[in-house]
């Protein structure tokens, strides 16, 4: 009760009530844009953010990223276009119905399905802060380790049939995270006599280069393209209603979600993909899926809201990052000299709870425009694509030239933006390089400081988790391996 | 006519191979632009975290030249071209970067979202208000709102006294 308390005393300031505030809304309308999506988003108002307190920051950036999703689904619905990548799901059931006709019950299904995810998620993590508080405490240096390595394997594996290419770009960010002065023997890695590249290349142009720069070049070099959303009619409330018949499925795909957000590299693709297999699988209509399943659409759209509250999990108790947008944020944790990890847990629980409780009211407040403003929020789905790349073009720029008015920054982002804008149009993936930069570094220093209390490599697994941790990462392997050797089997009979 | 999919293929293996040959360059360098420390713990190598990176990548890149290779389709030379256009938008954030520090930040996006907005082939006057508005919303958030750290251009410098200062800190 104290804890709660004084988690509510963090938040009860005017900055963090009006971060919450343009974090929610904010991401929601970035969300609804097609071709923009929460990661240029946070991209661009990372260096913004610097200047902020943490907790100011992270709510505005908890808040996007939380609330981007609830956005994404209207396009997904009304134009078959989903906002955000993991809106895509949602297509499927969500079309259908407005092609039917039922474009506000499916708008009102998506909400109240969304809304459930967000909340459901939140409340499991604040249950589950006392465990995790215990646990923490016992990941040293080569459990971080070893989860990082986890990450890493997690993150190329989950591209399936880009399996290759992931790993290609993991290897290359954590090569990237080597350049510069190291710390140890003060010698200089691949910076071929550079003096800019002493200090290394910042995450921060790098991710403003592959997110938001690509974007910006990829809405202005493809053709221009405006959609017509139209308006829709009467109450938004009467998804709640459905939501209850339909509650298995959606405790079954929240609980998916909040599962699939603890594990690093995984998130929203396989928490909907499982959500929306086990809805198919266990419905009584499985042959409406695909057809304008109310089942599916509250399947798709639980599972993804869950997975933003679970994945900090492993960013605010390992100080691990399990994918793109947390490991944007982490950045704001280290500009701050707040240090992730066991500790946070240990001595900052307030804080943690305290940025639970901001996603519990993140979901209040999305929820609460969304049943109030969606005709307005039609309107942004029609800005034709090319202004938006001019709009995400001129905020890159104070992206990358606030953090330190820096004309080199900008060159290096600007070249980034172009190497994203290729894998991009090449359907390469661009996260597997921030987790590798980030992941790199982390596994770096911690497999040093942990070599220094082993004798044999046997006695870096004597521990009960690092022991765990490295049958997860074999069995990890494995599976895939199996599976592999199974599909090729199969393709060759 | 080919698919964006197909523009892709093709391009795809043009890709790997650069790719493959920057990793080549990068092993080559080892030597000289990673040191390696005399005895100690193997982790604590200066040399060990670009290997295993560099390494990854070359692993990694032959392994998916390889694959890129079998399905690979022609007609690699327009998918290229797309690349290059995006340059011409790198060269135009470079410009807007260089303008900034001389003619000062509202001018200059003022300036950069109505004339990429005519370089986009938008005409018509609401487009160009809007994007006008666009440039002066931005400023207005990012520097007078969130005080970004962006300097005044060199240009204010002649404004009269209390104009200069306000433009400077705001603008």
């Amino acid at each position: 009760m104290d804890l709660l308390a004084s988690a509510f005393l963090v938040l009860a300031r005017w900055d963090v009530a009006a971060a919450l505030l343009v974090g929610s809304v904010g991401g929601v309308v970035i969300g609804a844009i097609p071709g923009v999506g929460a990661a240029v988003a946070i991209a661009i108002l990372l260096p913004a953010t610097f200047s902020l307190d943490p907790i100011v920051g992270l709510t505005a950036l908890l808040g996007i990223y939380g609330s981007s999703m609830y956005g994404g689904a209207i396009p997904a619905i009304l134009i078959n276009t989903p906002g955000t990548a993991v809106n895509a799901l949602t297509t499927y059931e969500g079309t259908p119905m407005t092609r039917r006709g039922e474009a506000r019950r499916a708008l009102s299904l998506a909400y109240s399905a969304s809304f459930f995810g967000g909340v459901f998620s939140v409340v499991c993590l604040i249950l589950l802060s006392p465990v995790l508080a215990w646990i923490a405490p016992q990941f040293g240096s080569r459990e971080i380790f070893l989860a990082a390595l986890l990450g890493i394997v997690l993150v190329v594996l989950a591209h399936r049939g880009r399996i290759l290419a992931a790993g290609m770009l993991a290897s290359f960010g954590i090569w990237l995270n080597t350049i510069g002065l190291e710390p140890i023997q003060y010698s200089q890695r691949y910076t071929f006599g550079q003096s800019w590249l002493a200090g290394g290349v910042d995450l921060i142009v790098v991710v403003l280069g592959l997110f938001a720069l690509s974007q910006a070049f990829v809405l202005l070099v493809e053709p221009d393209k405006r959609s017509r959303a139209g308006t829709v009619a009467g109450t938004l409330f009467t998804g709640f209603r459905e939501l209850l018949q339909n509650k298995r499925v959606a405790t079954a795909s929240s609980g998916f979600g909040v599962l699939m957000g603890m594990i690093p590299g995984v998130g929203e693709f396989t928490a909907q993909f499982l959500s929306y297999t086990y809805a198919q699988k266990t419905s009584k209509k499985p042959e409406a899926f695909g057809d304008g399943s109310p089942e599916g659409l509250v399947a798709s759209e639980a599972a993804n809201n869950a997975v933003p509250a679970a994945a900090m999990i492993p960013l605010l108790a390992l100080g691990v990052p399990g994918e793109a947008l947390t490991a944007m944020m982490l950045s704001v944790f280290y500009v701050h000299n707040v240090v992730p990890g066991p500790g946070l847990f240990q001595n900052h629980m307030d804080f943690v709870v305290a940025l639970y409780l901001a996603l519990l009211i993140l979901n209040v407040l999305v929820i609460a425009f969304l049943l109030s403003s969606t005709n307005i929020l039609l309107k942004v789905i029609e800005i034709p694509t090319r202004f938006l790349g001019i709009t995400v073009l001129t905020l890159s720029f104070v992206g990358v030239y606030s953090l330190r008015n820096s004309a080199v920054d900008c060159a290096i982002a600007a070249g980034f933006g172009v190497f994203g804008f290729i894998l991009k149009r090449l359907n390469l993936p661009i996260v597997p390089i921030i987790l590798g930069m980030v992941l790199g570094g982390i596994m770096e220093a911690k497999l040093r400081t942990s070599m220094m209390r082993v004798q044999t490599p046997l006695d870096f697994i004597d521990r009960p988790i690092a022991f765990i941790l490295f049958l997860i990462i074999l069995a990890v392997v494995a599976s895939h391996i199996w599976q592999s050797l199974r599909s090729r089997k199969r393709k060759d009979q | 006519m080919e698919s964006r999919e197909d523009q892709a293929r093709a391009g795809g293996l043009a890709f790997q191979l650069v790719f493959l040959l920057f990793a080549l360059f990068l092993l080559s360098q080892i030597g000289t632009e990673t040191r390696s420390a005399s005895g100690g713990n193997f982790a604590a190598q200066p040399r060990l975290w670009p290997a295993i990176g560099v390494g990854g990548m070359l692993l990694f890149g032959l392994a998916q030249t390889a694959a890129t290779w079998r399905s690979r389709a022609p007609g690699a030379i327009p998918e290229m071209f797309t690349w290059v256009r995006a340059l011409e938008y790198l060269i135009w954030f470079m410009a807007y970067v260089a303008i900034v520090p001389a003619a000062g930040y509202l001018p200059s996006t003022l300036a950069f979202t109505v004339l990429l907005a005519v370089r986009q082939g938008y005409r018509t006057a609401p487009v160009l208000v809007s994007a006008a508005a666009l440039g002066a919303a931005i400023v207005i958030v990012f520097k007078a709102g969130l005080s970004v750290r962006i300097p005044g251009g060199a240009l204010y410098e002649h404004l009269p006294g209390g104009l200069r200062s306000f433009m400077i800190l705001n603008f």
